[in-house]
């Protein structure tokens, strides 16, 4: 019997992406499964600080909020909505979930949670104590952070998402998976696609990884055509419609705004990769030279001929650890002279810091509208600009000092250089960012044991 | 004669960890052979100066026409501890076409810089 296609739509590509993005995507047209993505190292380290002010938080309460006008039209067209929402927290994300289920009268929604991920408890049984959990990309060693770590989280794969569907969750929220797992998940579950094949599994997480971002896939952020792309203001978000050999067409609905053409596509397929021959995740190794694609035309692309090769056998562990703090404090300085004005300031700045004997680590002295973003890449102006925003951003290993850099700004506007408009950062105290860091380590793929459990409305 | 890399191709990076990645995509097919001769893992290296401070990797994808270019050390140790205005290097693609490169005088493509 050959299954028919499985339609998978994308509709949120991190936390801070568009709310309604979900309910557009189940009212527009028709689709079987919504992914959404909601988890970046950055929001790992953002939902850690908040479970440790609040128990019950960790997880990414924007999916709550996009779920809520969705459900109704989910539960009757039995659409499946798989997100990683529940960040450091799936539990607390999905008791969040069926209190919405409850509150709007939906009875019986199944839904699937994937724990397991959560490894903080077991770090030294995986070699926290010994020589393994070295940094992935610098080969640092473990010690370095051993007394700062905050949590441990293991990128689960696509098979418990898929244990959950076939147990019959209508919701799916997990911890730490791959983004790309949230599209293969359900590709499994409705296509049955063995353990080892390979080629097809890795043209799921082809589809994840395109449907991952969000937009990203149907002409936002889009370099090469940004001028060209119709309708940003109604943008729909990208559709992959699965053939059970895994082949795909990238679409979206036709009554939203957006592109879906090759060049879209590439770049989407090029975002943050590292070696394309060797796509990593704990499904299986995709090859990304590998990927053809082919222009159907009406913002439809046929992705094909997808390789690849067995999974891992270590997964990839993300550790959190304390990292100081950091703050920045923004002034404007108008022509004449703004650049030596502004970079006299820094020093003054910088140097009543050190008189003050605050403790810093690092700084930056960026000029906003010259050099901050590409620094000596950045040609010379040919005339002196009007106006110069000066950036400065320290890091400290303590909260005080950091925080007392912040006492320094305001007083400038008296005491400082003249010719300084009250722009960002001006007539406030820049408030201090307390950093939590990344540490990424690889730990044995038989040592984490994933969870799937159904809860129901 | 030179245009900027921006004529002949788009781009888009993006962060994991220190690490910034840009994939750099032909505008047209025929700019394939031209972006892999110009574009150097050395060259865009030297191009970045400071910003980054480890070792640069090329990958080719003849397929989609594009090449894949992975900095190490890129990002001031990465998005979370990062002090730049651009912590997650996704402004990098736009900071890589700006590189002057060299085309046959008869080439025919779109001044869009």
């Amino acid at each position: 019997m050959t299954a028919r296609p499985l339609t998978v739509a994308g509709a949120s590509g991190f936390w801070g992406d568009r709310n309604d993005a979900l309910l557009d995507q189940v009212r527009s047209g028709p689709v079987d499964v919504v992914m959404l993505d909601y988890l970046a190292e950055v929001t790992m380290s953002i939902l850690r600080i908040k479970k440790l002010r609040d128990p019950q938080a960790g997880y990414a309460t924007d999916f709550v909020r996009a779920l809520e006008p969705a459900l109704e039209l989910v539960v009757d067209r039995g659409i499946k909505v798989v997100t990683n929402a529940g960040g450091m927290n799936p539990v607390g994300c999905a008791e969040a979930v069926i209190a919405v289920a409850q509150r709007r009268g939906a009875r019986h929604v199944r839904i699937g949670v994937v724990t397991g991920d959560d490894v903080f408890e077991r770090l030294s049984e995986l070699g926290a104590s010994g020589s393994r959990l070295e940094h992935l990309d610098t080969g640092e060693k473990f010690s370095s952070i051993s007394g700062r770590v905050l949590s441990a989280n293991v990128y689960l794969g696509a098979d418990p998402i898929a244990e959950a569907l076939r147990r019959g969750a209508q919701i799916v929220v997990t911890g730490r998976c791959t983004d790309s797992a949230l599209a293969l998940g359900p590709l499994l579950a409705h296509f049955d696609w063995a353990a080892d094949d390979w080629n097809r599994r890795a043209a799921g997480v082809v589809a994840g990884h395109v449907l991952e971002c969000g937009a990203q896939a149907s002409g936002g952020n889009f370099a090469g055509g940004w001028h060209v792309v119709p309708n940003l203001e109604r943008l729909g978000y990208p559709i992959a419609v699965v053939e059970p050999n895994g082949e795909f067409v990238v679409t979206k609905h036709s009554g939203l705004g957006g592109l879906v053409t090759p060049a879209v596509i590439k770049e989407q397929l090029l975002y943050e990769i590292g070696d394309p021959r060797a796509y990593v995740t704990p499904d299986v190794v995709a090859d990304f030279t590998s990927i053809r694609l082919e222009d159907l035309g009406g913002d439809r692309v046929r992705v094909y001929d997808v390789r690849g090769t067995p999974a891992p056998q270590e997964l990839k562990v993300s550790i959190t650890y304390e990292g100081g703090f950091r703050n920045a404090a923004m002034l404007t300085f108008v022509w004449p002279y703004a650049r030596e004005r502004a970079l006299r300031t820094a020093e003054l700045v910088l140097s009543r810091c050190q008189q003050l004997g605050l403790r810093i680590d690092a700084h930056r002295v960026e000029l906003v509208g010259l050099s901050a973003a590409h620094g000596p890449i950045a040609p010379a102006p040919a005339a002196e600009p009007s106006e110069i925003v000066l950036r400065l951003a320290i890091r400290t290993p303590d909260e005080a000092s950091a925080r007392r850099f912040g006492h320094e700004i305001a007083p400038l506007i008296l005491d400082g250089l003249p010719g300084v408009a009250a722009g960002p950062g001006l007539g406030g105290r820049p408030e201090p960012a307390r950093i939590v860091d990344h540490w990424p380590a690889l730990v044995p793929r038989d040592a984490v044991e994933p969870r799937v459990e159904i809860l129901s409305s | 004669m030179k245009t900027p890399l921006y004529n002949l191709a788009h781009a888009r990076s993006g962060d994991k960890g220190d690490i910034c990645n840009i994939g750099v995509i032909a505008r047209r097919a025929a700019y394939y052979p031209i972006l892999v001769r110009e574009l150097t893992a050395e060259r865009v290296k030297s191009h970045f100066g400071e910003l980054c401070r480890g070792r640069v990797e090329r990958y080719e994808l003849p397929n989609l026409d594009a090449l894949n270019f992975v900095l190490h050390a890129a990002l001031d140790g990465g998005a979370l501890t990062s002090l730049r205005l651009d912590r997650q290097g996704k402004t990098y693609g736009f900071a890589l076409l700006r590189l002057e490169v060299e085309i046959p005088e008869d080439l025919e493509f779109d001044i869009l810089v």
